[in-house]
């Protein structure tokens, strides 16, 4: 999946998270703001890997998370909704995201 | 039977509600895909919705998603999630005509055998909004043999009958007609949700009149009204002493075989027995009224 | 207890050869002028006031935190101390708070050297969670504190008491003046056992203030400044009730425990603390008595509004208060004759001939963490920062028949229940049941509570059982990194280390 423009999705209440992605060139580049850094950093990153192979995105796309404590069900949703976002791709291929 | 007194609505977009709002067991939760959610907002909560349903977050719990009609353009997709996030019921709004039952009923058969879920495994629910959809309670709530139940929407009704809600009075037909025909149809009858949240006293009065006139809950926009409509249709002490009894006596008929249940000389029959193991059931649920 | 070296200047230690008498006012003076005789403790400015006690590098200075985030006194004080140049102080403050982040500046320059403090939060917290002090600081509770000062491990040679109106003579309480406080329990404490006391007043009212709960035969010297606290700020939205659901579902459960744990007849006791979720127990709890025709003898604390409310219709007989936690409460202790002001010494400490706490009944507090054993931290986040404070928490626990910790499983993906305590403040073996809202553990050694509680139908896990449900929403944390540097001793009610607190890795 390409990354062709910037989107964002989620909110910066508590227990959700705000991501932003952006086309970029090079490799893929992940930022990660969390209340919840110590703690729960690595498994945070872990989910966000996972999501970008499930929907393909390995380069060309930069994206920025701040996250307010969210649940990984909260955090894999935020995610793909702002990847598709950037994809401009309106339809959801289900059979991919499970 | 299954209890269905308590059915929380969460905004499918709320990231807070979702990630706390199992803490409060209602007997059901209704994820809101339709009017909860603003449009440009529509795909992520769709999202949000599936990843909840695929966690263990609400286990225990009855998962309802509310989608968007049918014939928006979102109404395909949202199915589309539910169905494959493994929702135990597709709620939908603005029911008119036993069709849109039945239109709903084919495109979730479509989706269980393309995400090869179990045929049949997702119930339906329609929810009724208009006078036209009063009008056509009986033929809806017989429409699909997937329908656990129907409820009664109070505000697009009330609207669609050009007043407004007030004590009560203005739902009076269509509180009525529903739940004749669910009643009929033996399938579960919902009422409409209590908006004022600071007025517990308002609150409970209109649950007592629904609990009444026989529905089986209400919608429920505010955790805190759970424990309050809980409480009101939990049995007093007296009921439960008295149900013990009544299922005692039955138990005692079927072990020495004898085709009459009777209690202190009396007679009982089947009915009394249900509605005492009912009585028994919301008492094991939330205890005694107090 | 006479340390007011300058006001008895009649007793000699050298006994042996008493002197002749060379008129009444030879030996003291200002008897002589009839200015200086009722005048002769106003002086101009807090600088003169130093001076006259004579505080030296190193010594101890003290403070009360009854206006909490709205206090004045400790930030200026330190201040002014500063630019006389004093190095070295201990700085001895029932408490800190988030607005005593000027204190860093005064740390790095070697103003202060040593901290003692029921708890710390905001900027300064941090700062000495990441090493900004050379010494650990000591975190002690209420009556933790009392008893450290009575050991002499804080020999506090200045208290600086901000009062919102004394007379000419130092008599003072919290409900004159214009920014009232309440109840002046801590500084009580300091001016009952420091070696000098100064006061600090927004306005000199006429003789004699009554009734006076710090002392004129406590007071040497008066300075009259332009504030000395902002009451608004003593609660900031903490005693409103809750409308948060899961606040409310907690608080409700609380109240359960309460009724059902096994204390709950005709005159019993509490302590419910100040949150929005324990004005809404009280709430419940109020229901629950008049139903059951159950009243309370007495309430101690931390008074609220809430509390104010069931004393005024008669639901509990006598409100004993330490520090006042809104308008409301300051109000009804001037007001009502059974609202009584007591030291956080007669409130909590373990060395005094006699503490409230050891009759309490019940106890409802907070908890950041709880671990398997039951051991509360109410200092550290869990990013290992402090933030919070030990306050009456280990000497209520340790006092009460039953203790009753209520906090929420999770705060946002942060497990409350956890294996093991970032900080130990509250030893497990004093805590009694916890309140979450997935459920409540009774701590194995009070299993006459437990049984109690399964038969009301209440519902009770185990806390293994709750630790695993907060891990299966949250996923398992990662443990903090600590550095080898102490930043912090705590120190149990009796003086003993009970726990330590190590830099966190940056």
């Amino acid at each position: 999946m390409q990354i062709i423009q910037e989107a964002l999705a989620g909110t910066l209440e508590s227990s959700d998270l705000f991501v932003r992605v952006s086309p970029s060139e090079g490799p893929l580049e992940l930022i990660l703001n969390s209340e919840v850094q110590h703690q729960f950093g690595d498994q945070i990153r872990k989910v966000a890997q996972e999501t970008f192979a499930k929907l393909g995105v390995s380069e060309g796309a930069t994206v920025i998370i701040e996250d307010k404590g969210a649940l990984d069900c909260v955090i894999e949703a935020r995610l793909e909704a702002a990847l598709l976002r950037a994809a401009g791709d309106k339809s959801v291929e289900w059979e991919t995201l499970s | 039977m299954t209890l269905r007194r308590s059915m929380l609505f969460i905004p499918g977009s709320n990231a807070a509600m979702i990630s706390t709002a199992f803490v409060f067991k209602p007997d059901s939760v209704m994820f809101d895909l339709e009017d909860a959610v603003s449009l440009r907002e529509k795909d992520a909560a769709r999202l949000l919705v599936y990843h909840t349903l695929k966690s263990s977050l609400y286990d225990g719990i009855e998962r309802v998603v509310r989608i968007n009609p049918l014939s928006t353009p979102y109404g395909k997709d949202d199915l589309e999630a539910a169905v494959r996030g493994g929702a135990d019921v597709i709620r939908l709004p603005k029911t008119e005509t036993a069709d849109d039952v039945k239109e709903l009923e084919t495109c979730v058969e479509e989706l269980e055998r393309k995400c090869g879920r179990e045929v049949g495994s997702t119930l339906l629910m329609a929810a009724i909004e208009s006078a036209s959809g009063v009008i056509n309670s009986v033929a809806i709530a017989t429409a699909s043999k997937r329908l656990m139940g129907i409820a009664v929407a109070g505000f697009d009704y009330v609207v669609d009958m050009q007043t407004e809600r007030g004590d009560g009075s203005e739902l009076f037909y269509a509180r009525c007609a529903v739940l004749h025909a669910a009643r009929a149809a033996k399938i579960d009858a919902f009422d409409v949700v209590y908006s004022d949240i600071n007025n517990e006293e308002g609150f409970l009065k209109e649950v007592d009149v629904i609990k009444r006139l026989g529905f089986n809950g209400k919608s429920l926009i505010n955790p805190r009204q759970i424990e309050l409509l809980h409480n009101a249709y939990a049995p007093t002490q007296e009921d439960v002493d008295y149900a013990n009894r009544v299922v005692a006596a039955a138990e005692k008929a079927e072990t020495e075989g004898l085709g009459v249940i009777a209690l202190n000389g009396k007679m009982i029959d089947a009915p009394i027995v249900d509605s005492a193991k009912r009585v028994l059931s919301r008492a094991q649920a939330s205890g005694v009224r107090r | 207890m006479d340390k007011n070296n300058h006001s008895a200047p009649g007793r000699s230690k050298t006994v042996a050869e008493p002197e002749l008498f060379q008129g009444f006012a030879a030996k003291i003076p200002y008897l002589a002028d009839p200015v200086a005789k009722l005048d002769r403790k106003l002086v101009d400015t807090v600088q003169e006031a130093v001076r006259r006690v004579g505080l030296k590098d190193g010594m101890t200075i003290s403070f009360h935190h009854a206006y909490r985030e709205g206090d004045k006194v400790i930030n200026m004080v330190v201040q002014i101390l500063a630019d006389m140049g004093f190095k070295d102080l201990t700085l001895a403050s029932s408490s800190l708070v988030s607005a005593n982040a000027p204190l860093i500046e005064h740390i790095k320059n070697g103003v202060i050297r040593k901290i003692y403090t029921s708890g710390m939060r905001g900027k300064l917290a941090d700062a000495i969670s990441h090493g900004l002090m050379d010494e650990p600081i000591t975190v002690h509770s209420h009556g933790g504190r009392c008893a450290l000062i009575e050991t002499g491990e804080i020999n506090i040679d200045v208290a600086f008491i901000g009062v919102s109106a004394c007379d000419a003579y130092g008599n003072a309480n919290g409900f004159s003046g214009r920014s009232r406080c309440g109840s002046l329990g801590y500084a009580m404490v300091d001016a009952y056992f420091a070696k000098n006391v100064i006061m600090l007043t927004e306005e000199i009212v006429a003789y004699p203030n009554a009734p006076a709960s710090i002392r004129q035969d406590q007071v040497d010297w008066i300075v009259q400044v332009d504030e000395v606290g902002d009451p608004a700020k003593i609660s900031v939205g903490a005693a409103r009730a809750t409308t948060n659901p899961r606040e409310l579902l907690i608080a409700r459960l609380s109240a359960e425990v309460m009724e059902h744990g096994g204390y709950f007849k005709d005159g019993f006791s509490m302590q419910t603390g100040t949150g929005g979720s324990s004005t809404a127990t009280v709430r419940f709890l109020e229901d629950r008595m008049r139903h059951l025709d159950i009243k309370a003898q007495w309430a101690l604390g931390g008074q609220t509004g809430g509390m104010v409310d069931l004393h005024n219709k008669g639901l509990i007989g006598t409100l004993l208060d330490t520090q006042s936690f809104d308008a409301v409460a300051a109000r009804s202790l001037e007001s009502s004759p059974n609202h009584v002001e007591i030291s956080a010494h007669y409130y909590a400490s373990p060395m005094s001939k006699g503490a409230v706490v050891d009759r309490l009944d019940m106890v409802i507090l907070s908890a950041l963490e709880i671990d398997l054993d039951f051991n509360v931290n109410v200092l550290t986040g869990s990013d290992g920062v402090m933030r919070g404070a030990s306050g009456g928490h280990c000497d209520t626990a340790a006092g009460a028949k039953l203790s009753i910790v209520a906090a929420p499983l999770i705060r946002s993906r942060i497990p409350t229940v956890v294996k093991n305590v970032t900080t130990r403040v509250t030893p497990g073996e004093t805590v009694g049941v916890l309140v979450t809202d997935h459920g409540i553990a009774v701590n194995p050694n009070r299993s006459d509570v437990e049984e109690r509680l399964r038969a009301a139908n209440l519902p009770v896990r185990t806390m293994e059982e709750l630790y695993q449900r907060a891990i299966s929403i949250t996923g398992e944390p990662k443990p903090i990194e600590f550095l080898d540097k102490v930043v912090g001793v705590v120190r149990y009610r009796d003086g003993t280390v009970i726990d330590t607190v190590r830099q966190v890795a940056k």
